[in-house]
């Protein structure tokens, strides 16, 4: 009736995870109380949860990430403080199997629960807006791409204290992942949670791509797209042309484990590099979704706070779309051990250390930009100066590892932990923050403290060196990865001083959710009244903020590169607003069968994890009903009439009016 | 309002060209089934036939069934199948030259 | 007036023009998008394509492709695709002249002719699963059931969809929302078509080399 699940598989005897168990439900019966006390739940319903528009999606998006940030920092706290303890015959206090779930969740999460969705996030916050659209080319898809994220959240939070989750690091490689040596289902939540989310984050990448190609502004030729824009653009192609790979690879695990088929199994004909081969080919493009829109954030906030335009636009463009396309050329660099021999290596390793140049190209553009600039040290440009420096490290660790002989040393050792978060952290981390905060008025209306910015900056930049830079050291003295205890007791002061690293680390985060509190209480000080805070260059600063759910109530049109930087250029240094008169707007309406499809999809998910063929079933058929029903529903749009957009606009100009900034640039002071 | 419009016409095709179409494609069909179910010809030339064939039908369906075109869609109908195509090539000829090497190194018996 | 830079467009176009340039653009976006959709489906059926080569071999003492494949069979599986393709072709141009009855006589010859297809292969899975040689015997038939299988999933889902579009031909005709269906099922239709060329060359004909 229940297939394999039954009582006996909440971890009762696991005291950490009945607390942490314990403070979710308590936290959630909270929430919920509050919820429905403050009878909410209709505007929840009707605001955010079947909203179709892409910036309402995209904060839901960086929520979801920030929230998955403290599980996947916990369990960071949870292997720094193990190993600080368990040296030369201490066990500490984390068993293997726990342990070995540990950092499977963490790589898991961090990556597809917290990177991804923090930059798919802010895609979908911006690109629109940039681009001078009203919305994305498939609204209906993305509100469908996030559910069905949020279903992935869903069942990898479900699987801590339900059962357990995998224990084969976050790739799950075959053949520990197959039924012969994982047999319970911690590999099927892995399989699931990943397979669902990975659905809706291709369908992001159809829907940005077709956006971005379709749905551009009159006068936005591609080379006058914003470089945020074009890094997403070439993301978008990453995950357009990997996420297959990723999708066909489990289900190919999935075929294993299911049906006894023998893809990569140990006998019967299987061949388990192919697994490795497989998810590698995704696994390098998957790092470089992350770190192309990074890179576009950081064009953009130089460019502002230097006051300059962004020097070598086009190379910018050719040097993305290079590492776009090198990005398909290089994954065999992920297991150079394996065996392929000599000329493969070599092949791999040089094309390898190819792809550094563009990224170099990169960098010293954002160093020309810099240079005779007036740059503003904000905290986004202090996120971007902390960038350039420890990405470039680990950007030359990175090349030394691409090094075929000295790869056979270092494969599995920490030099490569230490090396992916060099770059993760200093590339993509820093890349969100610095973008969480340029964007976020426009999100929000009102700006982030700064003072509380800056600390958290500097506590993360500090953390990180402390500590990473130990795991190199310790990696030249013979340390590998995923290792719950060690037997050279020489090794323990750098993993203490690794330990304090991540707590300088978590002191950053919690500086991050002060400074949420901070701003929050003090936004009506903090507010921006003109939509353009930071008197910045591209369109997404010509709407007000937060911006109209229309986006724009005349669709901009530009002749040049900084299309609205040169519009206020032509109207005395002022944004120009909009004036009447005002069209009927055609919008998307919100769609409830986004939302009840992935909810299928999660019972779906959550019934093959544990054999319930008859709820699997019941959860297919009702994922195919409400397909269904929207594909009959006629009733999905409307038109706002122009009386509505008059008056929105019309309240817009008068805060404007109010505040007094109408005839001023509107440069806020940054607290500091 | 129903729909059509001249700039498109030549997008849609007309039974002429679906009828080459399906010419075509029976006679690219029945060649390489002819060549290995008689079994006259040497491994090499029936994997040649083999693929030829098949390239060259993907190609007439692709343009007389699909209408792909250098117009369709100013140019990135075109562009995204020839990238399409590109990775398959990398991933899938990578593939196939790393599983080589792999096996000849790894795989015992 | 400089805000004119920014604000335009709307003011020369009447309300009617506005609407038309919607669907207009609305349709080319989803065939668009639809493509694109395609071009990722393509990866998918390319990472199975590169298994099947890899495990080809491994056929763990079970039946090699020689041993299992019929080609006369298959030939007849590829017409029966192959002339569905057409009959699409004729579908849609019926629908360019308006002719919505034809439209839907066309879809359901297309149908039969799929369904035919995946009535072959059905028999011939659950005829090699009968022989003892289903996908859990190696590693090679596991490729080859699954490649070929997925092809068949994708034919199936196809055929789901013509019926929903003869379904809302019948309610709401020839409109602005099924038009665009209508067009986006016949590039699915047609892919798949192109996807078994790639199929009954490589897995059948040349797995019998």
């Amino acid at each position: 009736m229940f297939g394999k699940l039954s009582l006996e598989a909440v971890p009762y005897d696991q005291p950490i995870i009945m607390v942490t168990v314990a403070a979710i439900v308590l936290g959630g019966l909270g929430m919920t109380g509050a919820i429905t006390y403050f009878k909410k739940w209709g505007y929840l319903w009707k605001e955010w949860i079947t909203s179709i528009d892409h910036k309402k999606l995209g904060i839901m998006y960086f929520i979801v990430a920030l929230v998955m940030l403290i599980r996947g920092f916990a369990d960071a706290l949870m292997m720094r403080s193990q190993l600080a303890m368990a040296s030369a015959g201490a066990e500490g206090f984390l068993p293997p199997s726990h342990y070995d779930q540990i950092f499977t969740a963490h790589g898991v999460i961090m990556i597809f629960f917290v990177a991804m969705p923090m930059v798919i996030g802010l895609m979908n916050l911006v690109v629109p807006l940039q681009i001078g659209a009203r919305d994305v080319a498939f609204p209906f898809l993305n509100n469908l791409s996030f559910w069905l994220f949020a279903a992935g959240v869903i069942l990898v939070n479900v699987s801590l204290f339900v059962g357990e989750f995998a224990k084969t690091g976050w790739l799950a490689y075959a053949p520990l992942s197959g039924l012969d040596y994982s047999p319970g289902v911690g590999v099927d939540y892995w399989i699931w949670a990943l397979q669902i989310s990975g659905i809706g984050t291709t369908m992001t990448g159809i829907n940005f791509f077709v956006t971005i190609i379709k749905m551009r502004t009159k006068g936005m030729t591609m080379f006058r797209l914003p470089i945020f824009t074009w890094t997403s653009l070439c993301a978008n192609v990453l995950i357009i042309a990997s996420f297959p790979i990723l999708t066909a690879t489990i289900a190919l695990l999935t075929l294993d484990r299911y049906l006894g088929m023998h893809f990569f199994t140990t006998d019967l004909g299987g061949n388990m590099m192919m697994y490795v081969n497989l998810i590698w080919a995704w696994g390098h493009p998957e790092v470089y979704i992350l770190i192309l829109p990074a890179f576009g954030v950081f064009s953009e906030v130089i460019a502002t706070f230097a006051k300059k335009r962004l020097f070598g636009y086009n190379t910018m463009v050719w040097a993305t779309v290079a590492i776009t396309i090198l990005s398909f050329v290089v994954w065999l660099h992920h297991f150079f051990t394996m065996g392929a021999g000599a000329n493969v290596n070599a092949f791999f390793g040089i094309m390898t250390m190819i792809i550094a140049i563009p990224t170099g190209v990169k960098i010293f553009n954002w160093l020309f930009t810099m240079y005779r600039g007036r740059l503003e040290i904000t905290s986004p440009v202090l996120w971007t100066l902390g960038f350039i420096i420890t990405f470039t490290i680990g950007g030359m660790t990175g090349v030394m590892l691409s090094v075929p002989a000295a790869n056979f040393v270092l494969h599995n050792s920490l030099f490569v932990i230490a090396h992916f978060h060099n770059v993760i952290i200093g590339g993509v981390v820093f890349g969100m923050m610095a973008g969480l905060t340029y964007w976020f008025p426009k999100a929000f209306g009102f700006t982030l403290n700064e003072k509380w910015g800056k600390r958290s900056f500097w506590c993360w930049i500090t953390g990180f060196y402390v500590a990473f830079m130990p795991l190199y050291v310790l990696s030249f003295f013979g340390a590998v990865r995923r290792m719950q205890s060690y037997n050279n007791p020489e090794w323990q002061p750098l993993m203490i001083v690794a330990w304090v690293g991540a707590l300088i680390i978590a002191a950053g985060i919690a500086c991050t959710l002060i400074q949420f509190y901070v701003s929050i209480r003090d936004r009506k000080q903090n507010e921006d009244v003109s939509g353009d805070p930071w008197d910045a260059r591209t369109l997404e600063w010509a709407t007000s903020s937060p911006a109209p759910f229309y986006n724009f109530a005349h669709l901009p049109e530009v002749s040049s590169v900084d299309g609205f930087w040169e519009a206020k250029k032509a109207n005395g240094g002022v944004p120009p607003i909009s004036e009447p008169p005002y069209q009927d707007i055609h919008m998307p309406k919100n769609t409830w069968e986004g939302p009840v499809i992935a909810l299928f999809a999660t019972i779906f998910g959550f019934a093959l994890v544990w054999h319930i063929w008859w709820l699997a079933i019941a959860g297919g058929i009702g994922m195919f009903a409400t397909f269904m029903a929207r594909i009959f529903n006629d009733d999905v749009d409307y038109y706002v009439p122009a009386a509505e957009v008059e008056r929105i606009e019309r309240e817009h100009r008068q805060r404007l009016k109010q505040k007094g900034d109408l005839a001023h640039s509107t440069r806020l002071e940054m607290q500091s | 309002m129903s729909g059509s419009h001249t700039s498109h016409d030549n997008s849609h095709g007309s039974v002429k060209s679906y009828v080459t179409g399906l010419i075509l494609s029976i006679v690219l069909t029945v060649i390489p089934f002819g060549v290995v179910m008689s079994g006259d010809f040497s491994p090499l030339a029936m994997v040649g036939v083999i693929t030829v064939t098949a390239v060259l039908q993907v190609l007439v369906q692709l343009v007389l069934f699909m209408h792909m075109s250098a117009k369709t869609d100013e140019g990135w109908n075109l562009t995204s199948f020839v990238f399409a195509v590109a990775i398959l090539v990398l991933v899938i000829g990578g593939s196939l030259w790393i599983m080589h090497h792999l096996n000849l190194n790894m795989m015992i018996g | 007036m400089a805000t004119d830079t920014l604000s335009n467009q709307g003011h020369a176009h009447g309300h009617d023009q506005d609407h038309h340039d919607d669907h207009h653009d609305t349709a080319g976006t989803k065939l668009f998008g639809f493509w694109v959709y395609l071009m990722s489906d393509l990866v998918i059926f390319g990472s199975l394509f590169a298994t099947f080569a890899v495990l080809l071999k491994g056929t763990a003492g079970g039946p090699t492709p020689g041993e299992i494949f019929e080609l006369p069979f298959v030939l007849v599986e590829t017409f029966l695709l192959l002339f569905s393709s057409f009959t699409y072709g004729m579908a849609v141009l019926a629908m360019n002249a308006n002719q919505t009855a034809k439209v839907s006589r066309w879809l359901w010859i297309t149908f039969v002719l799929g369904a035919s297809f995946v009535a072959m292969e059905v028999y011939e899975f659950q005829h090699l699963i009968h022989e003892g040689f289903g996908p859990d015997r190696s590693a090679f038939l596991s490729a080859f059931f699954t490649l070929v299988g997925t092809h068949g999933l994708h034919v199936t889902f196809g055929l789901i969809w013509i019926l929903v579009m003869l379904v809302q031909l019948k309610k709401k005709g020839l409109n602005d929302v099924t038009r665009p269906r209508i067009m986006c099922l016949s590039l699915f239709w047609h892919f798949l078509d192109i996807v078994w060329i790639c199929v009954f060359s490589f897995v059948y004909l040349m797995g019998v080399l």
